[in-house]
């Protein structure tokens, strides 16, 4: 090796100090370790800073589809966490309503009847799925800045949060995806009122968002001054999940 | 035979890059394969696309994978692709402001040469065609190299942020899709750092310390 000009003992040993870590790294299916998890989640707020104050538009839209696009309704999943836990959708309450509330100037209560009367938003877009796969369907709602305009929030709102009657299931919003023009509450999905599986009566719908944070079974909209987090969000997942 | 006087060749940046690029690509290939199990498959729900893929359907080893699972998957792929993209980004700065580009960048009077190399390598030429600091084939490496890299993080924000960057998605060929070429350049990541490692073990070890130390003491001196 020497005179060929190769590598030293101690050169390997070097090179094995670099590789350490790597392999490290990669073992095992290894998560991080307690000690390194809530850094890493930490650090999360970083890119939901960027994606929020960088890569994200408020005016740019979600291209459109059209409807022989739609992904077969049975291929379009659809889950809960009421479902996944007794196998059925969980049911509204009789008399439900969308109850909008937190930092705001006059709260106020709306029946499904009240939403669907007001101006509403219908488009074919693509759904992204944290998982990595991708759908295509038609909603149709009521944007959600159009039931801000309604109930007039205060300065202090900073964030939104949306909360449900599927076991606890919430997630909360930054206000400039809220405010997005396609972002609606949601009555129907593919011309038809949605479904107990599509999270009937009411649901969040976006395209600039990934599916978990379009909350379905919602009961409350509420605009608050912190930041809250989500049923996923709050396990480790991306907070803005913006795409 | 061997440079009875080393040569310096390697800046201290250039060394600095490529080691701390070699743990990060396999922190990002890790928190990717982890990734990949969550819908092993390319192409919307229902229609998966007809795309070469020897792992449909499957998940990598546990070995392979880091982040635990998709979640943790994911914080660390956002969290190591900074410093991927910074590494990146100060080796290329330094390539420019030092003049070094030269000797790696792979330009069209380098085919002839590369030629001329390959049939060196394969023992139909006899002689070591002349070179730099680096021979015809090295520059195409290396500079195939850095394109790779460009690739797969413009793919990453294609899929990162399909609405917003829709145009960079539109490149890619859509969501889908660039998430497919993502997934492409891991393997030519992988296949790139074989054939690296086994040429510099089998065909000039000195090279090895040369990245590490800086100091190249091997057999083709000329080439520091």
């Amino acid at each position: 090796m020497a005179d060929r000009g190769g590598v030293s003992r101690r050169d390997f040993f070097r090179l094995g100090l670099a590789a350490g870590p790597a392999s490290l790294v990669a073992a095992c299916g290894w998560d991080g370790g307690a000690a390194l998890e809530p850094g890493l989640r930490a650090f999360g707020r970083v890119n939901d800073w960027v994606g929020e104050n960088i890569l994200l538009s408020g005016s740019r839209l979600a291209p459109e589809y059209s409807i022989s696009q739609r992904t077969p309704a049975p291929l379009f999943p659809a889950y809960s966490i009421t479902y996944n836990q007794k196998r059925a959708y969980p049911a509204p309450v009789a008399g439900w309503e969308l109850e909008v509330d937190g930092e705001v100037r006059s709260p106020k209560r709306f029946t499904l009847e009240m939403l669907e009367g007001l101006p509403r938003v219908s488009y074919t877009v693509k759904h992204h799925c944290v998982e990595g796969w991708t759908a295509i369907g038609t909603w149709t709602g009521v944007p959600v800045s159009v039931v801000a305009e309604l109930v007039r929030p205060l300065p202090a709102a900073r964030y939104l949060r949306f909360d449900s009657f599927d076991s606890g299931y919430s997630n909360g919003w930054d206000l400039a995806s809220a405010m997005h023009p396609q972002t609606i509450l949601a009555y129907a999905y593919n011309d038809r009122p949605l479904t107990r599986e599509r999270g009937a009566p009411l649901r969040l719908y976006s395209p600039v968002k990934l599916g978990y944070k379009l909350t379905k079974y919602l009961t409350t909209m509420s605009f608050t001054r912190e930041r809250h987090g989500g049923y996923w969000e709050d396990q480790g997942y991306p907070w803005l999940a913006g795409v | 035979m061997a440079s009875p006087t080393p040569v310096k060749r390697h800046h201290g940046l250039v060394r600095l890059a490529h080691w701390l690029n070699a743990i990060l690509l396999v922190g990002m290939i890790a928190s990717g394969l982890q990734i990949y199990a969550a819908f092993p498959h390319f192409g919307p729900r229902g229609a998966p696309y007809p795309v070469p893929n020897p792992w449909a359907g499957e998940s990598f080893p546990e070995w392979a994978r880091l982040g635990g699972w998709l979640a943790g998957a994911l914080n660390w792929h956002f969290a190591l692709a900074w410093p991927f993209v910074i590494t990146g980004l100060v080796y290329l700065g330094f390539l420019a402001l030092s003049g070094e580009w030269r000797s790696l960048l792979f330009r069209p009077r380098d085919v002839r040469p590369a030629v001329d190399m390959q049939l060196y390598y394969l023992r139909i030429r006899r002689e070591h065609p002349p070179q730099g600091k680096h021979n015809a084939l090295q520059k195409a490496a290396y500079t195939g190299i850095v394109v790779l890299g460009a690739i797969s993080v413009l793919s990453g924000f294609a899929i990162y942020k399909p609405v917003q960057l829709s145009w960079l998605t539109a490149l890619f060929g859509g969501y889908e899709l660039a998430r497919y070429w993502h997934f492409v350049t891991v393997w030519i990541f992988v296949g790139f750092t074989l054939l690296h490692v086994a040429l510099v073990l089998l065909v000039d070890s000195a090279s090895l310390r040369a990245i590490i130390t800086g100091w190249y003491r091997g057999r083709f001196p000329s080439h520091g």
